[in-house]
C-alpha cells in the first residue's frame, strides 16, 4: 500500500525525476494531485475555488479603489479642515487593525449582536454573505489608496499647470476634473498592481475566517495538513497572476501618462 | 508677512509696462494676487480696477468670468506650466469653450489658428502633441497663444523669457511686440532683466522690499534714475557693448520680507541714506513729468558713490 | 615635479563625448554626440568663456575637462599630462588643482553639513595630512577671501541666500588652492545686484590667487565681462574661437553674430535702433544633426553646398578660429555687429 501511494505521487522516482515530472505536468496545466483530499487534483481544486476568490478580491478591489480615490480627493480639496482629520483617523484604523481582528469584530457586531448580516458561511448567489468579508478585505486597501490619493492630489493642486488652469478662469470643477485628477491618479495607479495582489492573497485568510468556498479554504487547510501539492500549486498560480496584473496596471499607467506611451 | 504693500499703478491700452525687481521684491506676488492665484493663506486688500470691475476681493466664481478672457497670465517656467497629461489643443480649446461658448470643433480650429499666429510651425500637428514633445520655446509660444485666445485687455507675463535661450528670448520679445500691437493688449512684463525692459517697455516700475520705489517712462528711468536702487540696478547690469573692468554692484543683500529695515527698506544698502531714511519711510511721491519715486534724497547721485 | 611654468596650462585635443539614449523598449539606443572635435588650449592666468545655447555641450565640456565625465576620444592635457589616462588615485590627487563651481548654489551644498564642514570637505580627502586646527585656519582664511564672516562657520546652508551660498561654493573650490576653476553658470541663478558682486569677487580672487578660469555661461553679457578668449559652441562643436574683443566687436561666424544681436542691451535708445536679426527656429536635435554645417538650417547665409561638407575650423587673421564655408563673403558693416 505504501508502495502504491509512493507510485501514485511518484515518490519512488529519484528526486531529480520527480522535479522534472512536476515541471512537465505544470507545462500542461496539471498541478498534480492533492495529497490530502482524495480523488481531487490541485488543478481541479483551483478551478473550483479560484473564480470565487477572484470575485471576492475584485469586488473588494473595485469598491476600495473607488472609495479611496473619492475620499482622498475630497480630503485634498479640504486640506486641514475636518474631513481631513476624519480621514486620518479612519486610515489609521484601517492600516493598524489587522484583518482577522476586524473580521471578528464585524462578525460579532453585525452578525451576532445586530443580526443584520450573516456572520459567515455561504449560500449560493447570496450577496449578503459577501458584505462582511468584502468590507474586511477592502478596508486597508481603501485606506492606503485614499492616503496616496490625498498626497498626490495635494501635490498636483500646487503645481504650475493647475495654477495655469485657474488663471484661465475654468472654474473649480473643470480645473479639478480635467487638470488635476488624471495626473493625481498616476501614483495611485502604480500602487494598484501590488494592491490587487495584496487583496488576492489577503482573500485567502478572509475566506477561511468567513467560511467561504474560495481557494483560501483549501489553501489554509492544506497548509495546516501539510498538503504540499495544494500549497505549491496555489503559490505557482499566484506567481503567474501577480506579474500579469502588474503588467496590466503598467499598461493602464501608459494610457494615463503620455510620457511613457510607446511611439 | 506682507509680501507687497501699497502698490499703485495704472495701465493704458496697448502699452507695455515693465515691473522690475529682484527675487523677494514682491513683483510676482502682486500680480498673482490680482489674478486670485495666491496660495490659500494669502490675503489681498485694495483695488485692482479693470474698467469698472474691481478684481480684488471677487469670489472665485466671479473672477472666473474675467480670468483668461479679459486678463490673462503667462508664467516663467513653460516646462511646468502646461498640463503634461493633456494635448495642447485641449488646453487651448477649453478657454474658448468656457469664455466664448464655442463648441469643441470650432474651438480647436481657432486654437490652431492662434498657434500659427504665434509662430508655431505645423500648428495642426503641434496641436495634437503633448507638452513634453515640444521644446521650451515652443511651449512658451503655446502659453502665449493660450493667453491671447480671447484677446485679453491685459496680459501679465511673469519672467516669460527667463528660462529660454537668448535667441529664443529675442524671438519671444519680438512676438510680444507684434501681438500687443495687433490686439491692443496692455502688457505687464515682470522681469529682473533690464536688457529686456529696455527693448520692450514703454513705462516701468521698480520694486524693492514689496513696494514700488520708482515709476516712470522707461527712458527717463534709464538715463536719469532718481532712486538709488534704480541707479544701482543699472550699474549692476553688464552691458554687452561695453566692457567695464568692474561692475558696481549694490552692496549687501536684499532684505527678507519678514524683517524689513525700519524707515526706508533700502537704507542699509544705500550710499545716500541719511538719518531721516533710518526712521521714516519715504512715500511714493509725484516728481513731475509723470514720474514718481519713494526717496528722501534730493541731491545729485554720482556713479562712483554707489560702488 | 612637472614642467615648471609653461604657458599652456591645459590643452584639449580632439575631444569627443557621446551619450547613449534609449528611445524605447524595442529599439536600439540612439547616440547623442554631445561634443566632437574639440581642440583648444587654456593659458595660465586667462579666463576662457565658453558660450552657447542650452544643449550645445558647454557643461559637458566642463565636466570632461575635470574628468567628472570621461570623454570617448581625445586628450585632456594638464601641463602635458593626459588626464584621461590617469589612474583614479593619481587623478584624485590632481583634483587639488582643478575645481568646479556649480550653477545652483543651494542645491550643490549638502544641507546636513555646516558651512565649515562643507568648505573643509575637499581638504579632508585631498590633504588628509592636515591637522584639525590647520584645516580650520585654512577654512577661516578662505571664508574671509570670499567675503563670508567667520561666525557663519557653524551655520547650515539653508540659512543662506543664493548669493551667500555661491560664496560658500566658491570657498569650497578655492580651499585646495587650485590652479584652474571651472565655473559652470555660476551666476545664472542669482539676482542682478548679487550677480555683479559674485562676478567682481571671481575677478578679485583670480588676481589674488593667480587662478585660471573656465567660465561657462549662456549669458553673453556676463561672458564678455569676464573673458579673455571665447570659444562659441553649437551642437557640440566649436564654431568660432577668438579673443573677447574679436568675438564681440568683429564676429565672423553667422551664429556668433546672431547670438550677439539677440542679447538684450540695457539701453532703451540703442535697443530701439537695433535691427535684430533674430535667429529663426530652434537648435536641431543633437541625436540627428543636420548634414554638412550643422548651423545651416538656421543660417541666413546658407547655400546648398553648406549641406554637403562640414566646414573645418580654420585659422584666420592672427590665430582666431572660425568654422564657416562663407565667412569671407559675409563681411558686414561694423555697426551691424550688435545690431546697433
Amino acid at each position: 500500500m505504501l508502495a502504491n501511494l509512493r507510485a501514485h505521487y511518484n515518490l519512488d522516482q529519484p528526486l531529480i525525476n520527480q522535479y522534472f515530472i512536476y515541471l512537465w505536468r505544470l507545462l500542461h496545466g496539471d498541478l498534480g494531485p492533492s495529497m490530502v483530499i482524495d480523488g481531487f487534483n490541485v488543478s481541479q481544486l483551483i478551478r473550483i475555488g479560484f473564480p470565487f476568490t477572484l470575485t471576492v478580491a475584485l469586488t473588494a478591489f473595485v469598491i476600495a479603489t473607488s472609495i479611496g480615490i473619492v475620499a482622498g480627493m475630497i480630503v485634498a480639496v479640504n486640506q486641514n479642515k475636518w474631513p481631513d482629520y476624519v480621514l486620518v483617523l479612519v486610515v489609521m484604523l484601517g492600516v493598524v487593525v489587522p484583518n482577522f481582528l476586524m473580521a471578528a469584530i464585524l462578525q460579532l457586531w453585525f452578525g451576532v449582536y445586530l443580526g443584520w448580516l450573516p456572520a459567515g458561511g455561504w449560500v449560493n448567489g447570496s450577496v449578503l454573505h459577501l458584505v462582511l468579508p468584502v468590507t474586511v478585505l477592502a478596508r486597508p486597501h481603501a485606506a492606503r489608496i485614499s492616503r496616496l490619493m490625498r498626497g498626490s492630489m495635494i501635490e498636483v493642486l500646487g503645481t504650475n499647470y493647475v495654477r495655469t488652469a485657474k488663471s484661465k478662469g475654468l472654474g473649480q470643477r473643470l480645473v479639478l476634473a480635467r487638470h488635476a485628477i488624471k495626473p493625481a491618479l498616476l501614483p495611485v495607479v502604480s500602487y494598484l498592481g501590488p494592491g490587487l495582489s495584496y487583496l488576492l492573497t489577503g482573500s485567502l485568510a478572509v475566506e477561511q475566517i468567513f467560511g467561504l468556498p474560495g481557494i483560501g479554504k483549501y489553501f489554509v487547510t492544506a497548509a495546516l495538513n501539510r498538503d504540499y501539492g495544494i500549497v505549491l500549486g496555489t503559490t505557482i498560480l499566484y506567481m503567474f497572476i501577480i506579474p500579469a496584473l502588474n503588467l496590466l496596471v503598467d499598461l493602464l499607467y501608459a494610457r494615463l501618462d503620455p510620457k511613457v506611451r510607446y511611439r | 508677512m506682507h509680501a507687497v504693500r501699497e502698490m499703485n499703478f495704472a495701465l493704458s491700452e496697448g502699452e507695455t509696462t515693465a515691473v522690475v525687481g529682484e527675487s523677494g521684491s514682491g513683483k510676482s506676488r502682486a500680480f498673482l494676487a490680482i489674478m486670485g492665484l495666491l496660495a490659500k493663506n494669502g490675503r489681498t486688500g485694495g483695488r485692482a480696477m479693470m474698467g469698472d470691475v474691481n478684481l480684488i476681493g471677487l469670489a472665485p466664481k466671479q473672477l472666473d468670468i474675467y480670468r483668461g478672457k479679459d486678463i490673462a497670465m503667462i508664467f516663467r517656467d513653460p516646462m511646468t506650466s502646461l498640463n503634461p497629461t493633456l494635448r495642447v489643443k485641449t488646453q487651448l480649446a477649453e478657454v474658448l469653450v468656457k469664455h466664448r461658448g464655442f463648441e469643441k470643433g470650432k474651438a480647436v480650429k481657432s486654437a490652431v489658428e492662434m498657434l500659427e499666429r504665434v509662430g508655431i510651425p505645423e500648428p495642426a500637428k503641434r496641436a495634437n502633441a503633448y507638452p513634453h514633445e515640444l521644446s521650451g520655446g515652443m511651449r512658451q509660444r503655446v502659453m502665449i497663444a493660450m493667453a491671447l485666445l480671447c484677446q485679453p485687455k491685459i496680459l501679465i507675463a511673469d519672467e516669460p523669457t527667463t528660462a529660454l535661450d537668448v535667441t529664443v528670448q529675442a524671438q519671444m520679445l519680438d512676438l510680444f511686440k507684434t501681438l500687443t500691437d495687433d490686439f491692443g493688449t496692455s502688457l505687464v512684463l515682470i522681469t529682473h532683466d533690464l536688457g529686456v525692459v529696455a527693448g520692450i517697455a514703454d513705462r516701468m516700475m521698480v520694486m524693492y522690499g514689496g513696494r514700488a520705489v520708482e515709476k516712470g517712462v522707461t527712458d527717463d528711468l534709464f538715463y536719469d534714475p532718481r532712486h538709488p536702487y534704480t541707479l544701482g540696478l543699472l550699474h549692476s547690469t553688464p552691458h554687452i557693448a561695453k566692457r567695464a573692468e568692474r561692475l558696481d554692484p549694490i552692496r549687501g543683500l536684499p532684505p527678507s520680507l519678514e524683517h524689513l529695515p525700519k524707515g526706508c527698506s533700502f537704507n542699509p544698502r544705500c550710499a545716500f541714506a541719511f538719518d531721516r531714511c533710518l526712521n521714516e519711510r519715504p512715500p511714493l511721491t509725484d516728481t513731475g513729468n509723470g514720474r514718481e519715486k519713494a526717496c528722501f534724497y534730493e541731491g545729485p547721485m554720482t556713479y562712483g558713490k554707489v560702488a | 615635479m612637472m614642467d615648471q611654468n609653461p604657458i599652456n596650462l591645459l590643452e584639449i585635443k580632439n575631444l569627443k563625448k557621446t551619450f547613449a539614449i534609449s528611445s524605447g523598449l524595442f529599439s536600439w539606443p540612439l547616440t547623442l554626440t554631445a561634443l566632437e572635435n574639440i581642440n583648444f588650449t587654456i593659458r595660465r592666468g586667462e579666463t576662457l568663456g565658453i558660450v552657447g545655447e542650452s544643449g550645445c555641450g558647454k557643461s559637458t565640456l566642463g565636466r570632461c575637462i575635470l574628468q567628472l565625465l570621461s570623454p570617448d576620444e581625445g586628450q585632456v592635457l594638464w601641463l602635458g599630462q593626459d588626464l584621461t589616462k590617469l589612474p583614479a588615485e593619481e587623478m584624485r590627487k590632481r583634483r587639488q588643482d582643478l575645481q568646479i563651481i556649480f550653477q545652483d548654489p543651494l542645491a550643490s551644498l549638502n544641507p546636513r553639513m555646516t558651512v565649515g564642514e562643507i568648505i573643509a570637505d575637499p581638504l579632508r580627502t585631498l590633504r588628509p595630512e592636515l591637522k584639525k586646527d590647520e584645516r580650520r585656519a585654512r577654512v577661516l582664511k578662505t571664508m574671509e577671501a570670499v567675503g563670508l564672516l567667520p561666525e557663519m562657520i557653524n551655520r547650515y546652508p539653508h540659512e543662506f541666500s543664493g548669493g551667500q551660498a555661491q560664496r560658500i561654493g566658491i570657498a569650497r573650490a578655492l580651499i585646495t588652492e587650485p590652479k584652474l576653476i571651472v565655473c559652470d553658470e555660476p551666476v545664472s541663478a542669482l539676482d542682478v545686484s548679487i550677480r555683479a558682486q559674485i562676478l567682481n569677487l571671481l575677478s578679485e580672487l583670480k588676481d589674488e590667487f593667480g587662478l585660471t578660469l573656465i567660465f561657462i555661461s549662456h549669458n553673453l553679457s556676463v561672458v564678455r565681462h569676464v573673458s579673455d578668449r571665447i570659444p562659441v559652441l553649437y551642437l557640440g562643436r566649436i564654431v568660432e574661437l577668438a579673443t573677447g574683443d574679436e568675438i564681440y566687436e568683429d564676429p565672423k561666424h553667422p551664429y556668433t553674430r546672431a547670438l550677439l544681436t539677440a542679447v538684450p542691451i540695457p539701453d532703451p535708445k540703442l535697443a530701439r535702433q537695433r535691427n535684430i536679426d533674430a535667429l529663426k527656429g530652434e537648435i536641431p536635435s543633437p541625436i540627428n544633426p543636420p548634414s554638412g554645417c550643422t548651423f545651416r538650417t538656421r543660417c541666413r547665409f546658407a547655400k546648398p553646398f553648406c549641406a554637403e561638407q562640414r566646414p573645418p575650423l580654420e585659422t584666420i587673421d592672427g590665430g582666431r578660429l572660425v568654422a564657416c564655408h562663407r565667412w569671407r563673403e559675409i563681411e558686414v558693416p561694423e555697426e551691424a555687429v550688435l545690431g546697433v
